[in-house]
């Protein structure tokens, strides 16, 4: 039990994103508005970035900015006083490729809306059936 | 519906939670990934580029490749927002309605008549037009040029500190969008119009690739930065560092102009008319 516990206290923060992707996924599966299922799709996003930064940490890190004189002598750099770069490059870009597809999406909501009326996913279904 | 997306739903949770047992402990300093490839960017990256913050020079020097298409990305969603939803709206027979600003009387133009040219007061409006709160606008008119400023710190200082182009890019937009919100999508048309706003969309596209092209041109790999060193009359390594400022720059202006054009296409459903 108490092997569980510290299990889930050292790392909470994979927990916390698997809730998070879980939470979007099922919005995105169960949920019949479209827009509710673009709102999933954005916890699904934010998960994802959550889960990049939180692997980017470092104890006893700090920001990847390297500490440096003006004009002064190159001095040696060591690896473990910055935290991972990496995951932070990655997810800048993703995060601002989130906020694009989002517009997309919403833009293909708007669409839809116009031609049935609907935003509803089964009512739109029916319509298209019926054609 | 919902019974089966519950058992996906747990289904995957519950795999992805048995494969966190193999996974380094949070912030554990040996894990995998902050031991292998990181070290080499934190080490070098100062010597290699002059870039203090690593973050900026593995963003535009390191993987520039990525970043230029993520840059592609952001400028094809525009590009679908405008495509899937603009629709010219005919200034067909229906009235105008233009609105004098100081008196809010309402004069209405019939008919498709043109309507005279000296309505410099007056401001067009829409049938369904509500008055916006004058505490807001004027706030927001206090404001935009302060969150310009910083937008256009966070770009330029992006080297030093937390910042960039897509930072940066998405503060100088979001300034244009207040605009928008706070007075109608006619006023800040008038600041940005369509095709300046197209323009700068893809200008900035250009102006990353192109800073590629130049570096093939003088006999490089596309994107390393090093061979500018002539054109900006420093070394090599400071070469580097003006090389990843430009591809900045460029991705600054590309992601404020999409920005704004999906804010504009997505809050008139691509008519251009009042907005929200």
């Amino acid at each position: 039990m108490t092997q569980l516990l510290s299990e889930i206290l050292t790392k909470y923060n994979y927990w916390i994103y698997i809730t998070l992707m879980m939470i979007g996924l099922y919005a995105m599966i169960a949920k019949n508005n479209l827009v509710k299922k673009i709102v999933g799709m954005n916890i699904f996003q934010t998960a994802i970035i959550l889960f990049y930064v939180s692997i980017g940490s470092k104890k006893g890190g700090t920001i990847p900015i390297i500490k440096h004189d003006h004009g002064a002598a190159s001095h040696v750099v060591h690896a473990a006083e910055y935290i991972n770069p990496l995951p932070h490059v990655l997810m800048l870009t993703a995060i601002v490729v989130s906020v694009a597809t989002l517009g997309v999406a919403l833009a293909l909501a708007i669409k839809i809306y116009h031609r049935y009326q609907s935003l509803e996913e089964d009512e739109i279904l029916a319509q298209i059936r019926e054609k | 519906m919902k019974a089966a997306g519950l058992l996906i739903v747990i289904l995957t949770g519950g795999l992805l939670i048995y494969a966190t047992a193999d996974f380094p402990p949070w912030a554990y300093p040996q894990s995998p990934a902050s031991t292998h490839v990181s070290p080499r960017y934190i080490e070098k990256s100062i010597e290699e580029t002059a870039v203090p913050n690593v973050v900026t020079a593995v963003l535009a020097d390191y993987r520039g490749y990525d970043t230029m298409f993520e840059t592609t990305v952001i400028f094809a969603a525009g590009v679908a927002c405008f495509l899937l939803l603009r629709i010219r709206v005919e200034e067909g027979p229906e009235e105008q309605l233009f609105r004098h600003s100081l008196t809010g009387m309402t004069i209405r133009i019939k008919d498709g008549r043109k309507a005279p040219s000296d309505l410099e007061e007056f401001e067009r409006i829409d049938a369904h037009w509500v008055p916006q709160d004058l505490i807001i606008k004027t706030v927001c008119r206090i404001l935009i040029p302060f969150i310009q400023l910083f937008a256009l710190y966070v770009i330029a200082f992006g080297h030093h500190s937390p910042g960039g182009g897509f930072q940066g890019g998405v503060i100088l937009g979001a300034s244009v969008i207040v605009l928008a919100m706070s007075h109608d999508l006619r006023s800040s048309l008038q600041r940005m119009g369509e095709k300046v706003n197209a323009l700068l969309c893809a200008a900035g596209v250009l102006i990353y690739a192109g800073t590629g092209a130049l570096c093939l041109a003088m006999g490089e790999n596309f994107l390393d930065y090093g061979i500018l060193a002539p054109l900006f009359r420093c070394d090599p390594v400071m070469a580097r560092s003006n090389g990843i400022f430009m591809v900045e720059i460029g991705v600054g202006i590309a992601v404020m102009a999409t920005m704004i054009r999906i804010y504009n296409n997505v809050s008139s459903a691509g008519r251009y008319d009042e907005g929200l």
